[in-house]
């Protein structure tokens, strides 16, 4: 429930007398404010910065620092204020929180400092609005990020025992760690340069033979190009070996680009090697000489720059496709109409429209070779709009291709698509959390017990019964585990309760109760037995907390309230405890009428059945005290003295 | 444009204003003929109405404090406290139908209780201006809270009687219990059937339909609900709420 709205309860309660006349039940007592002096301002210092708001106010978060006796331990008597050695600009933000029920991040507040505030005082961060969570989270992520890098970065220059492995790995990956592996960088950059440059010298026309015409200097000096190729192809397997040698992962490493260029860059002379001087498969083996050329993507892990281009390319993936898909259509639509548009000229150039698509897209790129033009007026109408059109088809993707580079260049927004999954993700389950969180805390308080406690109706020969003791506790609890105003809250919802004569029920006991359809009645044996199954944890391990719950509720409630309800079923035990198979409850299923399978339906029977409970059993029925260590105390039946109510209208 | 015959009214109210405001004709004349043609120019002036009254609803200033403790039954202090609470979720002073159901609808998470906040917000604008002020707020809960049982009664059968006719009709009274059900939502013990809010309707008019007549009026309704004693227990349920 939103603090802000936490003012209106009071109309909510009193606009509640419109359903007494329509109810046939009476209504529970409301909860009493105890202390019911009037609201007070308190000053709270922080810093010398001096805050001042109601007491109310605070009271409204009673899990936090300031709105629970935690802030005692702040108090000067002196002064008579509260003093926090904190930062009072922070400070504002957590205040705001108490007064609107929100809580904002300041911008230009350190997403670390701001953390250590909110855990200071009790704040956990993911109620921060929605107005400034995202923020939040994208400055936590870069930090986390920072640290990590800082972290690795560390890690790096303090790791004294690796492997020789590991050693070998890291000064593949990191050069500048070591000089061997520096001096290796440059090495290996080097052969790579002389690689690529032999393959390009090689083509160039180097001398003339006396009777033909100019021939390569790869053919003139075959010898000293074998040389160097071997050379280079030498270092390059050895230095794929070694790698392949280091890598942590064998299998990863191989399926990695990288590998695959070095791979794919030494296979070919391997290839020659193999093949012999045949003439026919020769002129196969020219053209995978033709990958040799992939030598020169290995300077990417030479180079940042290119491993971002590289990066983009991938990540603009869409951008490109869309690019060549209308580049495509309009190639097509153009050349079809330049086809026909030409077909009438002699001596066209324009024999098919395939042969239109080279013309197409040399007007289109705005190339113009000139080795095809249109003859007539029509051609040359609709190749004058092609070139225009050209240009707009081509400029519309690349810019955006341009801009993804520079982002990704800037910053790493690697897992956009991943994180914005995730905070939407993040976001609908905690808006879930907080609409449940509501429902959830009533049905909470409900099973411990604690409405059970308000009913107006009580006959009085039964509050003999009531040991003292019990209500003591009983009344303890309810201070700590609720505030005011979600007694108040609980205390409006029970009053629906009884006005429709049905009750609220958890979303799983609703699908459970709706699938079966006996209703059987259930003793308040089962609290002890709840409570055993705490301790011992026996085989029913879905056994929550949350079920032991509802059996001490109805247990704390027969025996310290003994309502004398004719009215409503009030068996609420019943189908939580469904799926119950422990085998302590098996075990007293002799004694007691102990199946625990309480099924809801609309059958009502109008039994009562009276169960004992010996009184040792109230402290254990309390919600948050531990359940004792004496399981094996199976109360025995003393007649007469607690009644479970069971009866209905 | 003006026809003979206006004209000659004109002419006369024209002398007539002159007579008392000792103004000369042409000034007169001008600065009419300068309004008119302002208001044929300018669009339709009758949103000056609505703007006037959008002004004041978007803020509303409460009467003095003074005035609404001689009204209601709240000491200065209470009114304080519920001023601030009331400002604070509507800072515009005047809470809209919406806002209403908004704001009790948190109130109840599991149901939808939109159908009974719009009944009650009915029942609070007792001028039926769409809005609720924090006067009409603040008597509605003055009866609430610090009435008499009579006046208590008054105010559920006002709620009840949707169409404020004096009787409460079985169909008026199925509206609300179907309503009220409805705040319960789906996931209740036992599961709400179809029937149920019939049922509860045919009950409550066994209970208070004396003459059998098929209607409740309000004396059947205060007098039955004197005579029932759970009733009026919890009538004197919420007198501690403020």
């Amino acid at each position: 429930m939103a603090a802000g709205v936490a003012a209106w309860l009071p109309f909510a309660r009193a606009a509640a007398i419109g359903w007494m006349p329509v109810a046939n039940l009476p209504m529970p007592i409301a909860p009493t404010n105890k202390n019911k002096h009037q609201d007070e301002l308190i000053i709270l210092n922080v810093s010398g910065r001096r805050f001042q708001t109601w007491r109310n106010t605070l009271d409204r978060y009673p899990d936090t620092l300031l709105g629970s006796s935690e802030k005692e331990f702040f108090f000067n008597e002196e002064t008579r204020e509260y003093f926090f050695d904190r930062d009072p600009d922070v400070f504002r933000s957590i205040l705001n929180f108490y007064r609107t029920g929100k809580l904002h991040y300041p911008r230009y507040e350190c997403i670390s400092a701001y953390d250590e505030e909110l855990a200071f005082f009790g704040i956990i961060p993911e109620i921060i609005s929605d107005c400034c969570y995202e923020e939040y989270k994208d400055r936590k992520r870069e930090n986390a990020e920072r640290l990590m890098d800082d972290l690795e970065d560390n890690k790096d220059s303090k790791l004294p025992n690796m492997t020789f492995r590991e050693t070998m790995w890291r000064a593949f990956e990191n050069p500048h760690t070591s000089t061997m592996a520096l001096v290796f960088y440059y090495v290996t950059g080097f052969f790579i340069a002389i690689s690529v440059i032999t393959n390009v010298v090689e083509t160039v026309p180097c001398g003339y033979m006396p009777n033909q015409r100019d021939i390569p200097c790869g053919e003139r000096y075959t010898e000293a190009f074998f040389c160097m190729d071997t050379a280079c192809v030498m270092i390059f397997t050895v230095e794929y070996l070694m790698r392949l040698f280091a890598a942590p992962s064998r299998y990863r490493f191989m399926r990695s680009v990288m590998s695959i260029i070095d791979v794919v860059a030494i296979l070919p002379y391997y290839i020659g090697l193999v093949m012999t001087n045949n003439e026919d498969v020769s002129g196969a083996f020219v053209t995978l000489r033709v990958f040799r050329v992939f030598r020169i993507f290995k300077f990417s892990r030479h180079s940042q720059g290119l491993r971002i281009l590289g990066y983009t390319l991938k990540s603009c993936a869409s951008e490109l496709g869309f690019l060549l898909f209308s580049l495509t259509m309009a190639i097509i639509i153009f050349a079809t109409v330049m086809f026909y548009a030409e077909k009438g000229s002699s001596s066209s150039k324009f024999t098919s429209i395939p042969a239109s698509f080279w013309y197409t897209i040399v007007t289109m790129t705005t190339l113009g070779y000139g080795d095809m033009v249109p003859k007539t007026i029509a051609g040359k109408i609709f190749g004058s709009i092609c070139s225009l059109s050209g240009v707009l088809v081509i400029a519309l993707p690349v810019p955006v291709i341009v801009s993804n580079f520079s982002r990704i260049y800037h910053q790493n927004q690697r897992a956009d698509k991943r994180r914005a999954q995730k905070v939407q993700k993040a976001r609908l389950s905690r808006m879930r959390i907080s609409k449940s969180g509501s429902s959830s805390a009533f049905l909470h308080s409900k099973r411990n017990g604690l409405n059970q406690s308000l009913e107006l109706t009580q006959l009085p020969y039964y509050k003999m019964k009531l040991s003292p003791q019990g209500s003591l506790e009983e009344d303890q609890q309810l201070k700590k585990t609720t505030s005011l105003l979600e007694s108040q809250h609980h205390h409006l919802l029970h009053c629906l309760e009884k006005t429709t004569n049905h009750e609220f029920v958890d979303e799983r006991l609703y699908e459970q109760g709706y699938m079966q359809t006996a209703l059987q009645n259930f003793p308040s044996q089962s609290p002890s037995l709840s409570s055993e199954e705490g301790i011992t944890g026996t085989c029913c391990s879905r056994r929550t907390k949350k079920s032991m719950q509802p059996l001490s509720a109805t247990h704390t409630h027969s025996h310290t309230h003994n309502l004398q309800e004719l009215s409503a079923l009030h068996i609420q035990c019943g189908e939580r405890q469904a799926l119950n198979t422990s085998r302590s409850s098996l075990n007293l299923m002799s004694d007691e009428s102990g199946s625990l399978n309480c099924k809801s339906s609309g059958l009502v029977t109008t039994a009562i059945i009276t169960i004992p409970t010996p009184p040792s059993n109230n402290s254990r029925a309390s919600p948050d005290a531990p359940p004792p260590p004496n399981p094996d105390a199976p109360p025995l039946p003393n007649p007469g003295n607690d009644v479970v109510k069971i009866s209905a209208l | 444009m003006s026809v003979p015959v206006k004209r000659t009214q004109w002419d006369e109210d024209l002398s007539q204003f002159r007579k008392d405001h000792g103004l000369s004709k042409k000034v007169l004349l001008n600065c009419c003929l300068v309004r008119r043609i302002i208001s044929w120019a300018s669009p339709k002036q009758k949103d000056s109405v609505e703007d006037e009254l959008e002004l004041s609803a978007a803020r509303h200033r409460p009467e003095a404090l003074e005035q609404l403790e001689a009204q209601t039954r709240f000491s200065r202090k209470e009114l304080q406290i519920l001023y601030r609470g009331f400002k604070n979720e509507c800072p515009s002073g005047v809470v809209n139908e919406d806002t209403f159901k908004e704001i009790y609808s948190q109130f109840f998470p599991q149901g939808d209780a939109s159908t009974y906040a719009h009944f009650l917000f009915d029942a609070f604008d007792t001028d039926h201006n769409g809005s609720v002020s924090f006067e009409d707020f603040v008597m509605g809960l003055s009866i609430l809270l610090r009435g008499t049982v009579q006046e208590k009664l008054n105010w559920a059968f006002n709620l009840y009687d949707i169409n404020k006719d004096g009787y409460i009709t079985k169909e008026e009274m199925l509206d609300i219990i179907k309503s009220i059900y409805d705040m319960m939502g789906k996931c209740t013990y036992p599961t709400l059937k179809e029937e149920t809010p019939r049922q509860h309707v045919e009950i409550f008019f066994q209970k208070m339909d004396k003459n059998r007549d098929g209607v409740v009026t309000i004396d059947e309704f205060i007098d039955c609900c004197q005579n029932d004693e759970n009733i009026m227990k919890s009538m004197q349920l919420f007198e501690n709420v403020i």
